[in-house]
């Protein structure tokens, strides 16, 4: 097919990356972060070139696709391949990564662990992240799945905050109570595989082509998508994500939050959807409602926080009830809408994570009570944390303005109580943003904030990229929904949904629709 | 004598072998009743391989002798050592491994 | 460079006879010509903005002048749009300009696209105009700020956002001006944020704008389920397919929308707090333009309300309610400012009542708009003049006499009492007096509020001139010395001053004429003689006028009297709004906030934890039976085996 295995050297790179990371001596701090760095850009450069060359209007399911047999015993293949869904999260991963890697230069060096260490663990996470976002055969996404809770627990375990042990603990915990239910489901996808071709497979697209019956489907629908909702975390699920991303530094919590969370509202997207089809239009009520809990709940008690990276966790939370929302309600406007988000919800809350991590650096705390006034001292890191916010608050003109609102209208189509309840989030939105930008950048400078220094250069390197993207792709979203439509419909067609059409027709259409369907009617009879 | 004879001996000697592993406290003494079980093995493997024939049970016999050779060797070694500093051979002494 | 091809398209336009097209359905053309250019409007305060606010100390030099002539330079282009407009016949006049394809997703479209027709054109002049005046007053009111650079970058900012709102050609592009106007509000009220009460009232206004905004953004949501369009032309063209009650839902929720906007009930409580902005910032967007986004929205939207006859009457009811209330909180204030936010919702609230009226008044809703945005401008950049030089003594008790120390301002701003009070020629004669005839030719109880609101509007201005300009002086000069006011800013306050007097008579029945083809038109029926109309209400003006006046000359105490009427404190509390907001959603909202942030840590969590310390408990329990006693490992070891015989056997027979 292709001549060069895009999508293995993208996952391979970083882990090399870590490999010699972990070679270097230990006192080579220096050149271990640049090392990081360089090999995290790497896989950026590559996934620009390979995005460029992504044909968007491809009739096939996956490009890029590689696959060679791994256990062939019970089906099981390295294989993987991208679609449009799958290539922006890949996308996201890696401008996250490196953005990361500069902004949490110096976060390790008072830890326990090592330096290079750290960054080893980002680098791996990155390849997991990747391998999980390609993977086309289930296994495989399900060991990638799983592989990615060991670099994040030694990244909150070893390099946290107070409270690390626990947070690390809880988070292990959560995580593998809905690995192995996925794992169960996993195998009986296998048995069900086997049962219906005689032959067992973990491959994607067979899969999707499976005709189980509905009550199969339920209980394996319910071992993923509970896997899924413990990750994205969806409410009730949620409450490891506060401890985690508050015990973790802030660059560990911006892949927490930012990309390792996106594996749950995935996973519901292009597993449960496609694969179990009745079961997810069977639970697609309840779910709905959850996420519009979430939206609400996340939203409110976001709003009673007083410390920012919990309040930032929460406002997550709120935002992983949209996602929860679009997907569902199984409409063009509100999955393309989930998809697009999942990317700017990863840019804007990164922004946001970081530029508390870079405050935390100068003051020593994340609570709010701690901050007054410091847009009298540092005004560009207080307008750029105001920029993060208001994409945060999904301002018009903002990318996350229009993920949020096709959510929001593609929900209105099927699910209009589910829709306005959500609709007043963004009232949520606008309290909590704003009260913790009033709380602590505004105001008289107290005491303690009155030598906070204002944004130094790498910090602005590593914030700057994701607001500009955040307004560019606000107001010109067209090659980013170009590359996700073509994938939403497909996932649309495998589920068997379709937009309902609007109610009334134009005045100047009607006429011709009517005679066209007497016509239709004519040449029936 | 049939090989059922040998099998209700061996039968015997390990039932014999594991109240003594059971009821006796002092290590010495459990420790010959494991023998004792180990050989009512060794006579059940060696009966039957006579009566099929084939040689598998007298050689599993000799692997038998030579495991129950070395765990004589480490055992009597550890009750050496526990006997020098509690100056007793009982195995309800040494219960400090709990909970 | 395009310029002969504009130039030839401009003048051969220009012969094209009037077609006769009906005016509800005149589509826009393509933009061409002259009117390809029309995103200038707004590229030139966008680049404005983008390089005051990107360029840091850098622009501090040059930025403020900059950002005059940005705007400037917009007020010009819309100049030449409108003559090129005023070229062609009525009905060719809306155009469109498709710029880019913003979202599309299945067949959700929304494009990136200016239209321009006269409603737009209008604005268009409002804002650029009166903008621009009131950035040109901003290098003198600002002159000693160390931020200048950043408040006319967000000046800019507003200008920009404010011109995509009313040129955007669908309601999601309508909806981006619609937050980009309250995000540089919420920038400029929040200007001095080192005040904590600048900081809250600037988030105070954002969030309860963002109210109104869950009202449109349902309404869009609405519109693309029904029509499955949520630009202009689509949604209009399918209007009359609609069902009544999803037209009356669509409705509300843009009325919803406008209450936010344009600070009406029950959405009124940010505009008083938003006077903590600097002046320049209350004239321009709290008082002339921005506020007045709501009466837009609902002109723009006539053929939704002409279908959804209950959601025209809430709009009526809610402008006539929040007229009466807006005037009487005026009436009570004592800071200039606050008197002046009063009267703007007032002001607004007649607005809405027009528009409110239908065909018969969305033109005077759309006249009084504009009448109000130069006057009100006027008023506040007058106010802004006599706080900026008395150290910004904001209360009306100290001020007295200003008359003989700054003339100029007094001058100006009794133009704009006189305009604001309806006394003709002055400009609101012309404009609030068709909203009153109007409205008592649809409603009697409507027309009522507005006979009523323009006897208090009369007492309440009437007040403030007298307690400002005439008495004795109540400063002292140790700490206050008034003065007039430098050029830069007495240039504008002039202009305006003119407008105020001369707009009204100017543009009375051009305006109909102008607008009809958009909004359309019915001339209202009254049952008696305009002209006795117009008595009556110009004899409550004088008398709500005359009693201020008789009330106030002889000055006022310096601290306000506590023994006063009932109204008086109510409306010295705002009637209150404030309290009912914080009684209502405030209090009840912080309760449940911090009620759910327990039930969070222990219920839910708690679920989670205690599930950890049953299995951590049960563990504990069981590792009891590791005893340490050799023996009875034993003798589990034997009972295990001889279970496993046991099953064995078993499952064998």
């Amino acid at each position: 097919m292709q001549s060069f295995s895009w999508l293995t050297s993208i996952i391979l790179v970083p882990l090399v990356g870590a490999v010699v990371l972990m070679l270097l001596p230990a006192a080579k701090t220096e050149l271990a972060k640049r090392l990081a760095l360089f090999f995290s850009a790497v896989p950026l450069l590559m996934v620009i070139a390979m995005a460029l060359q992504f044909d968007a209007d491809s009739t096939a399911e996956f490009q890029f696709v590689e696959s060679y047999s791994w256990i062939p015993t019970f089906g099981i293949s390295y294989q993987v391949g991208v679609d449009g869904i799958s290539l922006i999260l890949i996308a996201l991963s890696v401008i996250l990564v490196p953005l990361v890697i500069l902004a949490a230069w110096n976060d390790a060096d008072d830890a326990i662990g090592s330096v290079k260490g750290y960054f080893a663990l980002f680098l791996v996470l990155e390849t997991f992240m990747i391998g999980v976002f390609a993977a086309t055969d289930v296994f495989l996404f399900y060991v990638f799945f799983e592989a990615m809770l060991i670099p994040v627990y030694f990244l909150i375990g070893r390099y946290g905050g107070p409270g690390r042990q626990y947070a690390a603990v809880k988070f292990l915990i959560y995580s593998l109570v809905g690995g192995l239910l996925m794992l169960v489901a996993l195998i009986g996808l296998y048995v069900a595989s086997a049962n219906e071709l005689g032959e067992g497979t973990f491959d994607f697209t067979t899969l999707t082509n499976l005709n189980m019956d509905p009550g199969t489907q339920k209980l394996l629908f319910l071992g993923f998508f509970i896997a899924f909702a413990i990750k994205a975390p969806l409410f009730p699920f949620h409450t490891w994500l506060p401890d985690a991303a508050s015990a973790s530094t802030p660059g560990t919590a911006v892949l927490l939050v930012g990309v390792l969370d996106k594996v749950g509202t995935f996973g519901m997207l292009k597993l449960c959807l496609p694969i179990f089809p009745a079961a997810s239009a069977f639970y697609a009520p309840v779910i709905i409602a959850l996420s519009v809990i979430g939206i609400v709940y996340g939203a409110l008690l976001a709003v009673g926080q007083t410390d920012l990276k919990r309040l930032i966790a929460y406002t997550s939370i709120s935002h992983f009830g949209f996602i929860g929302l679009g997907i569902f309600a199984m409409t063009t406007q509100a999955q393309s809408g989930s998809t697009l988000y999942m990317l700017t919800h990863g840019f804007s809350t990164g922004a946001l994570f970081l530029i508390v991590g870079f405050l935390m650096t100068r003051r020593g705390s994340s609570l709010v009570k701690d901050y007054g006034g410091v847009y009298r001292v540092a005004p560009v890191l207080a307008g750029l944390f105001l920029i993060a916010g208001l994409s945060s608050l999904a301002l018009p003109g903002m990318a996350s303005f229009i993920s949020e609102f096709l959510v929001l209208v593609g929900s209105f189509e099927k699910y209009t109580v589910a829709a306005v309840i959500a609709t007043t989030g963004i009232v949520f939105a606008a309290l909590y943003i704003l009260l913790m930008y009033q709380r602590t950048m505004t105001g008289p400078v107290i005491d303690s904030c009155k030598k906070l220094p204002d944004i130094r250069g790498r910090e602005a390197v590593a914030v700057i990229p994701m607001l500009v993207l955040l307004v560019a792709i606000g107001f010109y979203p067209k090659p980013v929904l170009d590359v996700i439509n073509p994938a939403v419909d497909r996932v649309m067609v495998q589920v068997g949904a379709t937009d309902p059409p609007p109610t009334v027709q134009p005045a100047s259409e009607s006429n011709a629709e009517g005679s066209e369907a007497t016509g239709e009617g004519g040449a029936g009879q | 004598m049939t090989t059922e004879h040998y099998v209700v001996l061996s039968a015997i000697l390990f039932s014999i072998g594991v109240f003594g592993v059971l009821i006796r406290r002092n290590a010495i003494v459990v420790f010959m009743s494991v023998e004792l079980m180990l050989n009512a093995a060794n006579l059940a493997f060696v009966a039957f391989a006579r009566q099929h024939g084939n040689l598998t049970g007298q050689t599993i016999a000799f692997f038998v002798m030579v495991v129950a050779a070395a765990e004589v060797v480490v055992g009597l070694a550890i009750l050496v050592t526990i006997y020098r500093t509690r100056r007793s051979a009982s195995v309800d002494e040494p219960n400090l491994l709990k909970y | 460079m395009n310029l002969t091809n504009s130039l030839t398209s401009f003048l051969g336009s220009a012969t094209i006879e009037a077609s006769n097209v009906d005016p509800t359905v005149n589509l826009p053309v393509a933009a061409s010509g002259v009117f390809s250019f029309m995103w200038l409007l707004l590229a030139l305060p966008v680049l404005g903005s983008a390089l005051l606010l990107l360029l840091g100390k850098r622009a501090d030099k040059w930025g403020p002048i900059f950002a005059v002539l940005m705007v400037c330079g917009a007020f010009v282009v819309g100049l030449f749009l409108y003559f090129a407009m005023l070229a062609e016949s009525a009905n060719d006049r809306p155009v469109n300009l498709h710029m880019w394809d913003w979202i599309l997703v299945g067949n959700f479209e929304a494009p990136i696209g200016m239209q321009l027709d006269q409603l737009s054109m209008v604005f268009v002049l409002l804002i650029t105009g009166v903008g621009g005046l009131i950035h040109i007053y901003s290098l003198g009111y600002m002159k000693d700020d160390p931020d200048k650079r950043k408040f006319f970058g967000y000046l800019n900012l507003f200008i920009a956002a404010m011109l995509l709102l009313v040129t955007a050609d669908s309601y999601l592009l309508l909806y981006v001006g619609w937050e980009g106007v309250g995000l540089a509000s919420y920038l400029l009220v929040g200007f001095w944020q080192y005040k904590p009460a600048a900081a809250v009232a600037a988030k105070k206004a954002f969030v309860m704008n963002r109210v109104g905004d869950v009202g449109l953004s349902i309404a869009i949501m609405l519109m693309f389920v029904t029509f499955g369009s949520v630009t202009f032309t689509g949604v209009f063209d399918a209007a009359p397919g609609a069902s009544e009650s999803t037209m009356t839902w669509i409705g509300f929720a843009l009325l919803l929308a406008a209450c936010g906007k344009s600070a009406q009930l029950p959405l009124q409580a940010w505009l008083l707090d938003a006077m903590e902005g600097p002046t320049p910032v209350s004239a321009l967007i709290h008082a002339a333009t921005m506020v007045t986004a709501g009466v837009y929205l609902i002109v723009r939207s006539g053929p939704i309300f002409d279908a959804a006859p209950a959601a025209r009457d809430a709009v009526m009811v809610v402008g006539a309610a929040t007229l009466i209330f807006g005037a009487i909180i005026g009436a009570a204030k004592d800071g200039i400012k606050d008197v002046l936010a009063g009267s703007t919702m007032s002001q607004v609230g007649y607005m809405i009542l027009a528009a409110g009226l239908g065909p018969v008044g969305y033109v005077f809703a759309i006249f009084h708009l504009l009448t109000h945005g130069m006057f009100k401008a006027n008023l506040f950049l007058g106010a802004g003049s006599i706080m900026h030089s008395m150290h910004d003594q904001l209360n009306m008790r100290r001020f007295g006499a200003l008359r003989k120390v700054m003339f100029f301002t007094f001058l100006t701003f009794s133009s704009g009492w006189l305009a604001i009070m309806g006394v003709p020629p002055f400009s609101a004669f012309y404009s609030k007096d068709k909203i009153i005839e109007a409205s008592f030719s649809v409603n009697f109880w409507g027309g009522l509020a507005a006979l009523v609101g323009a006897g208090i509007t009369s007492f309440y201005m009437t007040r403030l001139w007298t307690m400002t300009f005439t008495g004795k002086a109540r400063w002292t000069e140790d700490n206050q010395h008034p003065h007039e006011s430098p050029k830069v800013m007495l240039f504008p306050m002039a202009v305006l001053g003119l407008a105020s007097l001369a707009a009204g008579f100017l543009l009375a029945g051009a305006i109909e004429t102008w607008l009809a083809p958009v909004t359309g038109f019915e001339e209202g029926h009254l049952p008696i003689s305009s002209l006795a109309m117009e008595s009556i209400s110009l004899t409550f003006v004088l008398v709500g006028g005359a009693i201020a006046y008789l009330q106030y000359r002889r000055g006022v105490p310096i601290t306000p009297p506590q023994h006063v009427s009932a109204l008086t404190v109510a409306a010295r509390d705002e009637l209150y709004g404030d309290a009912f907001n914080e009684a209502v959603f405030m209090r009840p909202g912080q309760w449940l906030t911090r009620s759910l942030v327990f039930v969070d840590s222990k219920a839910i969590d708690g679920i989670v934890n205690g599930t950890s310390a049953a299995v951590g408990g049960l563990s504990g329990r069981l590792r009891r039976i590791q005893t340490g006693f050799a023996r009875s490992y034993a003798l589990s070891m034997l009972a295990g085996a001889v279970l496993l015989i046991v099953a064995l056997i078993l499952v064998r027979m």
